[in-house]
């Protein structure tokens, strides 16, 4: 399925991706499936943040930070499909002379706001983003996804109490849970971010209406959904 | 002398009133001192609590959207505790920031090993672009942080209690000239100035000052270089500027003494003037290890001279 832009272009859809993905990986099993952050990281663009490519790129312009940055297949065909990057970029992902890596890189990837990969950097960021967003009176949201196991580094913690504290309405996390934490009990996720005064809705990860209405969901508390997959997917 | 710690509180205040798009992100630490900034800029003045890790990055996250956070501990817990913020937050990110951290060496000599950051400088000099003030008077604590602030880079200021007698004006990148002489070039960074000026007494030494140590001055140190000694005395971990006069020097014959804190573990506590003594950063100490490097050299000359003949 392809979508006409308001230009008139038609963009690639949410049936594009596999193609996409499979530009980088040249393997079939990198379907919608088999990626723990496709929908979720689709739905975000194509429902939810408030973005686009430059000459878009303002400052009042909605946030999303990529912190569990391992995998970051999904994440740049959604980009690609978006017309943040073009599509050519992907098939030589991970060369030395692409700027796809890995991880990613805010200051080689348009459209990324932040350079992740090691775990636990992404929620703590996020939270001085949404504070200087609100410094500066920017009505403008805080997005940042992470995974069920990336949790587990402390650093999130800090985070999670203070945006409690400072009920930072505008950010929103969304954790990827695909029970890949070694020590993950059921409730556990919802438990830490409840504990902390967050808003914290459990919803399943692949179904766009449901991820879309609690990405939408706003009671003056921060937000915690928590997109349930498959295991370990 | 004001304290530099409480010119550095009062200073950043100031910014904060002057400037709406610095922030001060701070963690417990030096909270006495910012009690009207947080009043008046509620928004603008952050204490995360005791979290360094967050402290760090939630001022990473300030810069990403265009502001100049001010983000301040105990150096220990600022650059040795939160350092994967510090290079990811920060350098990797490529944003800007002025991160200021106190306590330095030995200003808790009592307090003991916890409190005590003598590799600071070492851990920031691991990553490129970084500029590195170590004032040694807290006239020069306010002129660095106001020329760190008023910029867009990389900015660590280095607040520790111990001062000079004079301060100088704060020039990223060119080191003052106090001295000339024939002799060994001495190079004081920061609070050991007083120390070196005493004990290069009677000497024919040529005496350099740096409140601000990266970038270092190179240039400037070849410009006044008479012989082949030079001198490090750096108020942090000894060497941390080796590789830099090396750098500078290396088309250059030279031999090189880097006086600093030394690497193993005191396991004392007391002040912090007993720590410098300990450290030989006093003017007696500096003086004993510049006759043993000086007497090295006129050895060496002899026996070079007596080889020819």
């Amino acid at each position: 399925m392809t979508t006409t832009t308001t230009a008139g272009r038609t963009r690639p859809g949410y049936d594009d991706l596999p193609r996409l993905m499979w530009l980088m990986t040249g393997d079939e099993k990198h379907t919608a499936a088999a990626t723990s952050t496709l929908d979720v990281i689709w739905v975000l663009y194509d429902r939810v943040l408030r973005v686009a490519p430059e000459p878009g790129w303002l400052p009042d312009r909605d946030r999303f930070l990529l912190s569990k940055g391992h995998g970051p297949m999904a994440y740049y065909a959604v980009l690609a499909a978006h017309g943040f990057l073009p599509e050519e970029w992907l098939a030589g992902w991970g060369r030395f002379d692409s700027p796809l890596g890995y991880h990613p890189d805010r200051n080689l990837v348009p459209g990324v706001e932040i350079s992740s990969g090691s775990l636990g950097h992404g929620l703590p960021i996020a939270v001085g983003t949404a504070l200087g967003l609100r410094a500066q009176g920017l009505d403008a949201r805080t997005v940042v996804l992470v995974g069920d196991a990336e949790l587990d580094e402390g650093s999130n913690h800090e985070a999670i109490e203070l945006a409690g504290a400072l009920a930072l309405d505008r950010l929103t996390v969304v954790v990827i849970d695909n029970r890949s934490s070694t020590w993950n009990r059921p409730g556990l996720i919802e438990g830490r971010f409840s504990h902390e005064g967050w808003e914290v809705v459990t919803v399943d990860g692949r179904d766009h209406d449901a991820l879309e209405r609690a990405l939408h969901s706003s009671t003056g508390r921060p937000t915690a959904v928590v997109a349930e997959v498959e295991e370990k997917s | 002398m004001s304290d530099p710690r409480q010119t550095f509180a009062r200073a950043a205040t100031a910014l904060l009133d002057e400037d709406p798009s610095v922030a001060l992100v701070y963690a417990e630490i030096s909270g006495q001192f910012f009690a009207d900034a947080e009043r008046s800029h509620p928004d603008r003045v952050i204490n995360v609590g005791i979290r360094e890790q967050l402290l760090v990055n939630v001022g990473a996250g300030l810069a990403l959207t265009g502001m100049r956070p001010i983000v301040h501990t105990f150096g220990s817990f600022l650059v040795e505790r939160a350092f994967e913020q510090i290079k990811l937050g920060f350098s990797h990110q490529d944003v800007g920031g002025v991160l200021v951290g106190s306590g330095g060496s030995f200003d808790a000599a009592s307090a003991g090993r916890t409190h005590q950051a003598p590799g600071d400088v070492a851990l920031i000099d691991t990553l490129p672009g970084w500029t590195v003030h170590v004032p040694g008077h807290a006239t020069e604590v306010e002129d660095a942080l106001r020329l760190a602030v008023a910029g867009s880079g990389r900015d660590y200021v280095r607040v520790v209690s111990q001062q000079n007698t004079e301060a100088f004006p704060v020039r990223p990148g060119r080191f003052h000239v106090l001295r000339r002489g024939a002799g060994p070039t001495v190079v004081a960074v920061g609070p050991v100035l007083d120390a070196v000026v005493a004990a290069t007494g009677g000497l024919d030494a040529t005496v350099l000052y740096a409140s601000t140590v990266r970038p270092f001055d190179g240039r400037g140190l070849r410009e006044v270089l008479s012989g082949p000694e030079v001198v490090l005395v750096e108020p942090y971990l000894a060497g941390t500027s080796s590789r830099v006069v090396s750098d500078a020097l290396v088309d250059v014959p030279h031999r090189l003494l880097a006086l600093g804190v030394g690497a193993e573990e005191l396991r004392r506590y007391g002040t912090p003037r007993q720590h410098v003594a300990a450290h030989g950063l006093d003017a007696a100490g500096i003086r004993a290890s510049l006759e043993v490097f000086l007497g090295q050299s006129t050895r060496l000359a002899r026996e070079r001279s007596s080889a020819r003949t």
